[in-house]
């Protein structure tokens, strides 16, 4: 049987091998990898600027001039890729009592103890974090980066525009790092099938089941349903 | 003093030693600007120029004495003009050579993201090597001075070089050389202090100046460049110079404590990931939910 989309107005139907269940549609899967991959770019770019150690990293990507031309332009990608992420989910990553709770119990999610944790919706309250880590630290990437991109043209006047962007573009990069790295963690290593949701778009029901109880008892009703 | 130059003790983002590193009993080169004896005649502007073969550029008139509003990347050397009323009322026309300050702790050097792109020698002169300049202008923010210039077209910065090129000959910078006045002075940075203080104690004891001094910023760790002024308790009036530079405080911050905890963080958060993985290891093992894609049932 074709399971078709979740109730989502976002969601085109779209067919999914049986027994798996339709998580991202394509236009939520491009939106990630455009995002993602932008993101990774000027992480890359970003660190060669950031630490002597690592400027070899914009080396290897075509110099240092190049990778100096190409970090703002591949930023403006990225913050398209944040403000189609926010168009897409921004009413779904609402913090909600379970989420409060879910915080208050996350020694538990840590340890794998996953039965314990509070019931998940589509996303759980890390997730939620996440988003909403990446959207606001995006925004004040693309603002800090603006000033940085054009420091010639702020008047020495203004200089204090410059002072302040490069602390605020160094300090919200390292906090993206930081949800950055757990996301990729969680995506790829912890949670097996997630790496493939954002591929293929589909999940299996036990993973909906057991890592988004409440968003699969929204998709099926009440009752669990056995293949 | 041939091959000063050459040797080098601080070179920008360098992952690693550099060779003339706390060399001893370094001999610091320094110019002198008495401001006092300038008369305004740009005849430094010229020759800085003619030596570095810089191109050409319109002039700005603003009524006053100045070539132009600020420095530009092809226009290193600029007599800031201001008339200044002190408060007997006297007028003055005060002429201060701008140009790069030769920082003993430049700001821009510290800010540099590029291996190499601004090296200090260590005679004291700070020189931007453009062949390694990404073009990112970190260097605009860490100058205290507003010196380092962005051209556009290039995407490269340049400012004054102290004429390494001629002072590695033995040579005097082409301003110096080119001054009518003898306002301009090079040498040791030990005789140009000096120079300097004896200078400024004759305007005080002779010249009805009692607050003439020299300039010499400590915030910057001392300059290669210093100023005799008139009033060194304002030395804003001259065009803007800072009363006590330092490299900004965010630039600090951002160089010093945040990479430091910004770098933990990232090592010990890959390696915190790790040894979860290695103690909790995945929430679920890929057998569980993997159902075989190709169309197969299981
Ligand atoms: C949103 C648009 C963005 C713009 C316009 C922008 C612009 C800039 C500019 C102009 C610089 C100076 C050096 C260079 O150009 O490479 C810079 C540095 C940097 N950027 Fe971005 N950027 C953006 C997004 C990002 C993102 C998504 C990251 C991800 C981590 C990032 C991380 C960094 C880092 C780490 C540095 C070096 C900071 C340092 O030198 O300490 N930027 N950015
Ligand atoms: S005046 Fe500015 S450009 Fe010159 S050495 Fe000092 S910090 Fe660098
Ligand atoms: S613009 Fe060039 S010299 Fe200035 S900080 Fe960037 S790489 Fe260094």
């Amino acid at each position: 049987m074709t399971v078709t989309a979740p109730p989502y107005r976002e969601h085109p139907a779209q067919a999914v091998p049986p027994g798996r269940i339709l998580r991202y549609s394509f236009r939520e899967r491009v939106v990630h990898w455009l995002a993602a991959l932008s993101y990774i770019y000027c992480l890359l770019t970003g660190l060669a600027f950031w630490s002597p150690w690592l400027f070899w990293l914009a080396i290897a990507l075509g110099g240092g001039q190049i990778s100096r031309m190409l970090h703002p332009w591949i930023g403006l990608i990225f913050i398209a890729g944040v403000l189609q992420m926010y168009g897409l989910w921004a009413r779904q990553m609402g913090i909600t009592d379970d989420d409060r709770a879910w915080f208050r119990s996350m020694r538990y999610y840590i340890r794998n103890e996953d039965d314990k944790m509070p019931p998940v919706g589509r996303y759980n309250a890390g997730q939620k974090l996440l988003f909403w880590g990446f959207f606001v630290c995006g925004i004040l990437l693309f603002l800090s980066g603006l000033v940085l991109w054009f420091p010639e043209y702020i008047p020495w006047s203004l200089r204090w525009l410059r002072y302040t962007a490069i602390l605020i573009h160094a300090s919200s990069a390292l906090l993206t790092i930081g949800l950055f790295l757990i996301h990729v963690y969680m995506g790829v290593f912890a949670e097996r099938g997630a790496f493939d949701s954002v591929i293929y778009g589909d999940v299996t029901e036990d993973f909906a089941k057991r890592f988004h109880p409440a968003w699969y008892k929204e998709l099926f009703g009440s009752a669990p349903r056995r293949k | 003093m041939s091959q000063e130059t050459l040797r080098i003790q601080k070179i920008s983002a360098h992952a690693g030693a550099v060779p003339g590193e706390g060399t001893q009993r370094e001999f610091q080169v320094c110019k002198l600007i008495d401001t006092t004896t300038c008369i305004g005649c740009k005849a430094c502007e010229v020759a800085c120029m003619e030596w570095n073969d810089l191109p050409f550029g319109q002039t700005v008139f603003d009524n006053t004495y100045q070539t132009m509003p600020d420095t530009r990347w092809n226009y290193w050397n600029l007599i800031r003009f201001n008339e200044h009323e002190t408060e007997d009322g006297t007028l003055m026309w005060l002429m201060r050579k701008d140009q790069c300050m030769h920082c003993a702790d430049p700001g821009c050097l510290a800010a540099c993201p590029s291996d190499g792109a601004i090296v200090q020698y260590t005679n004291g002169i700070v020189d931007f090597q453009q062949a390694n300049c990404i073009g990112c202008g970190y260097c605009i923010t860490g100058c205290p001075f507003n010196i380092p210039k962005f051209n556009s077209e290039t995407k490269r910065v340049y400012k004054c070089t102290l004429c390494a090129d001629r002072v590695s000959e033995g040579l005097e910078p082409a301003c110096i050389k080119s001054c009518p006045t003898g306002c301009l002075h090079f040498g040791s940075k030990d005789d140009m202090k000096y120079l300097a203080e004896t200078r400024a104690k004759q305007l005080r004891d002779h010249y009805n100046f009692p607050k003439a001094g020299v300039y010499d910023p400590p915030g910057v760790g001392g300059t290669g460049v210093i100023y005799v002024l008139h009033d060194v308790t304002e030395p804003e009036n001259y065009g803007g110079l800072p009363k006590d530079p330092h490299i900004p405080l965010t630039v600090k911050l951002w160089k010093g404590p945040l990479k430091w905890l910004g770098n933990l963080a990232m090592v010990g958060g890959l390696i915190g990931l790790f040894v979860h993985y290695l103690r909790f290891g995945p929430k679920s093992r890929d057998e569980e939910f993997e159902t075989k894609r190709e169309g197969e049932q299981p």
